[in-house]
């Protein structure tokens, strides 16, 4: 009795120090199970006005004492997640890596790796992957970017296309390589979805005497209908609900500011699809106009409506409001505003209202706006019924082909 | 952190909190102790050039023309990056050394287009000594412990998604006591918010003028020692209770959206009528107008008021006028244009143009060009001054300029 109590005793002893060492073998760290991804759940639950920061900043401080190894658990808990939520986790990623890498000299290149060439996961979060990645194996840039001229990361494209823009310019300096340059220049259009690549492309494939159809590649819409001019004194008319918010009846007619006016035809020839109301109007001050186009899509889908305009504007896709400003004369640039919308399956309609103030300086004439249809890439997408491209435009060289084919599985263009 | 060190920020704290700067104290924020651009610093170099009196230069990622703040041995500024400018960081550089010590990076969450001089780093971060507050003009909005731990974040244009401006935002943010204030003026929609600093929420809202503003607010403390912010717009002064929001008091003069107004002791020096001196008292009364004077009218360059007189920049003029009296005394012609704000230590007034010139003004009784110096980069944020040096954003790097 006494020897079982006392080997029972040993064994609790024993038990007791086993766990113990095993206790203080355990890293201190998050690497419990599940941890990693309780941390990340607390953090997503931190809202945009500031609740739940407290709790956030909690669990963001216990997500960094992760180890290396944990680096793409961490990374995926970026995936669909909120802007601010991806913010938080982002900033976890690099105290991670930044105390790893100081630590270790080493990061796992492997599974970095593999993380960033697994495309279902956020572009941003492979990015940044791929950044981490690149400061412990120097090679990778090189093995990895030349096969991502495709994507979804825009920004893994870009360095795509940087590359084969560097080759197309040194092939273009020797003529007897026009043809290849050419070649190069087009799949380097296929791939580049940031505006300052495509002017080099595009103005380098005119060089060689190519045509490019611009408008196609961005997905501007170019052909409207366009009413003008309502009153818009005062800027009183932004908040006017005039009848083509209402109704869209292209065959109306209605009280103007001075006159009675109708829907007329308008179509933009410019490369970025610039819809000038001055042309059709006059330079007209203190008016608000509107442009209507139809958009055939084949299937109901995702898109992104990308304005540039320095007018005041309201933006409706199938009635309803997508967003409106109030600014005046701030200046312009493509892809200003980006609206998410649901296009559905056959016709959509796109109203967009534009407003011009009472100012005069030379800085103010302008009374326009650019607008394009796209996914969340900036990949064109092209209404079925969009015509063949505009006036000496004609479609044919091998960049145009590809990007018009991809845009083309997206939506069923022509 | 050692003891020492936790003494030494302290200490720091509680003279910015009672408003007086010390020699060698920290420079928290857009310029400096109470924003007044001033450092009692004595022994601040004179000359410099990239082989002289250069204690370090750190290179940077990006841009930016947010200024360098300081707090106790590190130095702190934000910048963006990438093509879009969506890339925001927050760096910190040990600064007896340049080393960087940490970095901080966010996307984006807002709009990030502006004028092509400046960028989506351009309101100056601001600090109570444990924290830094950093704001974008893409209304992003971080707060990091002197470690780089993330305390918290905002995305202010998820809450307010018209608070943008195709120019871009400037104003930088204050702190006062517990809550951060910012204020955010754009011609779409406007607000400035109360912050609580530990968490982020939202203490309280006011609305502002709809109107592009790139002034920053300062700062006052009246008599009782209570605190107040100051924001200026086109409908005036407005002095806030920054715990609350409630306005206190209203000075209804058209003010500048540039240039931020400057402070001296109970004196506000507000761009309003050229200059306007508005002397603040007590909590319950207006403040008191001193003097409006239409020739002292500062261009983008914030005015700064030292050793009882005030220099403003109008183009490329330098002027003086006595702080008391607002009459001219003495104006000088600098070399270049100026963005870059004044700031005043060891008795002289730095000014740096467009093209990374710092120019030393003697102010004596006619004002005079004690030296030139050139950095061979260009550079639009103000200085700061803490340690008996100066830290400089240029366009790519940062720069700690110190008698060696």
């Amino acid at each position: 009795m006494v020897l079982e109590r006392l080997r029972s005793g040993a064994l609790v002893t024993r038990w007791f120090f086993t766990c113990l060492t095993v206790w203080l073998c355990l890293p201190t760290t998050v690497t419990v199970a599940g941890e990693v991804e309780r941390m990340i759940e607390t953090i997503r639950t931190a809202g945009p006005a500031g609740q739940g920061n407290a709790e956030a900043a909690a669990a963001w401080q216990r997500l960094t004492e992760s180890t290396a190894e944990e680096l793409p658990t961490v990374l995926a808990g970026i995936d669909n997640c909120s802007p601010l939520s991806a913010n938080w986790i982002r900033a976890a990623v690099d105290a991670i890596a930044e105390r790893e890498l100081a630590q270790k000299g080493t990061l796992p290149t492997k599974r970095l790796e593999r993380f960033v060439l697994d495309t279902n996961h956020d572009s941003r979060a492979r990015r940044l992957a791929f950044e981490w990645l690149v400061q412990a194996d120097e090679t990778a840039a090189d093995r990895l970017i030349p096969n991502m001229l495709n994507d979804p990361g825009i920004e893994f494209r870009r360095d795509a296309v940087a590359r084969l823009l560097t080759q197309a310019n040194a092939l273009f300096e020797d003529e007897t390589k026009h043809p290849e340059a050419i070649e190069l220049y087009g799949q380097a259009l296929g791939g580049a979805r940031d505006d300052d690549q495509i002017r080099t492309v595009v103005a380098k494939l005119r060089e060689l005497g190519q045509q490019v159809d611009v408008p196609r590649h961005f997905g501007f819409l170019t052909d409207w209908k366009v009413i003008a001019p309502f009153d818009n004194t005062g800027t009183k008319g932004f908040d006017i609900v005039y009848p083509p918010e209402e109704e869209i009846r292209l065959d109306a007619s209605y009280d103007g500011k001075e006159d009675p006016i109708t829907w007329i035809d308008y179509a933009t020839d410019d490369d970025y699809g610039m819809t000038d109301f001055n042309q059709p109007f006059g330079k007209l001050k203190e008016v608000v106009g509107y442009a209507f186009a139809e958009f055939t899509s084949d299937q109901a889908q995702d898109v992104e409506l990308r304005l540039g305009c320095k007018n005041a504007w309201k933006v409706w896709l199938n009635g309803e409001l997508l967003f409106e400003r109030g600014e005046y004369h701030q200046g312009a640039r493509i892809d200003q505003y980006t609206m998410q919308g649901v296009m559905q399956r056959g016709s959509n309609s796109v109203l967009v209202k534009l407003c011009q103030n009472e100012a005069t300086d030379s800085w103010t004439v302008e009374w326009e706006f650019q607008l394009r249809v796209c996914d969340a890439t900036g990949t064109a997408m092209l209404s079925k019924s969009r015509g063949s491209g505009n006036v000496g435009q004609a479609s044919g060289n091998i960049g145009q082909v590809s990007v018009q084919e991809a845009a083309a599985e997206q939506v069923g263009a022509e | 952190m050692n003891k020492q060190i936790q003494m030494a920020l302290a200490v720091t704290w509680l003279f910015s909190a009672i408003g007086i700067p010390v020699d060698g104290a920290d420079w928290l924020r857009f310029r400096g102790p109470d924003g007044s651009g001033v450092a009692l610093d004595k022994n601040l170099p004179v000359e410099w050039s990239e082989e002289n009196n250069v204690a370090w230069k750190a290179e940077l990622p990006g841009r930016g023309i947010s200024s360098p703040i300081v707090i106790g041995d590190r130095v702190v500024l934000t910048s963006c990056s990438g093509y879009r400018q969506d890339r925001l960081h927050v760096l910190c550089f040990a600064a007896a050394s340049g080393k960087k010590l940490w970095q901080r990076q966010f996307w984006a969450t807002g709009r990030t287009m502006c004028h092509a001089k400046t960028t989506t780093a351009a309101p100056t971060p601001s600090s109570d000594g444990r924290r830094i507050f950093a704001h974008f003009s893409t209304n992003d909005m971080a707060c990091l412990d002197l470690e780089g731990n993330l305390l918290w974040l905002r995305g202010l244009l998820l809450q307010y998604p018209n608070a943008s401006g195709s120019l871009g935002l400037a104003s930088s943010p204050v702190v006062v006591g517990e809550t951060l204030v910012t204020q955010i003026e754009t011609d779409s929609q406007s607000v400035a918010l109360g912050l609580d600093a530990a968490t982020g929420e939202t203490r309280w809202e006011v609305n502002r003028p709809q109107s592009n503003n790139w002034s920053s607010p300062i700062t006052i403390r009246d008599d009782e020692g209570t605190d107040f912010v100051v924001m200026q717009a086109g409908d005036g002064l407005k002095a806030y209770d920054p715990t609350n929001g409630e306005l206190v008091w209203h000075f209804p003069e058209p003010c500048g959206k540039t240039a931020s107004s400057g402070l001296a002791g109970n004196v506000i020096f507000v761009p309003c009528q050229g200059l306007t001196a508005l002397r603040f008292n007590t909590s319950d009364t207006e403040p008191e107008l001193l003097w409006q004077e239409d020739r002292l009218s500062p261009s983008s360059p914030s005015p700064l008021t030292y050793g009882g007189k005030v220099y403003l920049l109008s183009g490329s003029i330098l002027k003086c006028a006595d702080a008391e009296t607002g009459e001219m005394e003495w104006q000088l012609r600098l070399q270049g244009n100026f963005t870059s704000s004044p700031v005043g230590g060891g008795g002289r007034v730095y000014c740096f143009n467009e093209e990374g010139m710092g120019q030393v003004v003697e102010p004596g009784v006619n004002g005079s060009i004690a030296a030139s110096n050139t950095l061979d980069e260009g550079l639009v944020s103000s200085p700061a001054i803490a340690n008996g040096a100066l830290y400089v954003r240029s366009y790519n790097h940062l720069w700690k300029i110190a008698e060696k």
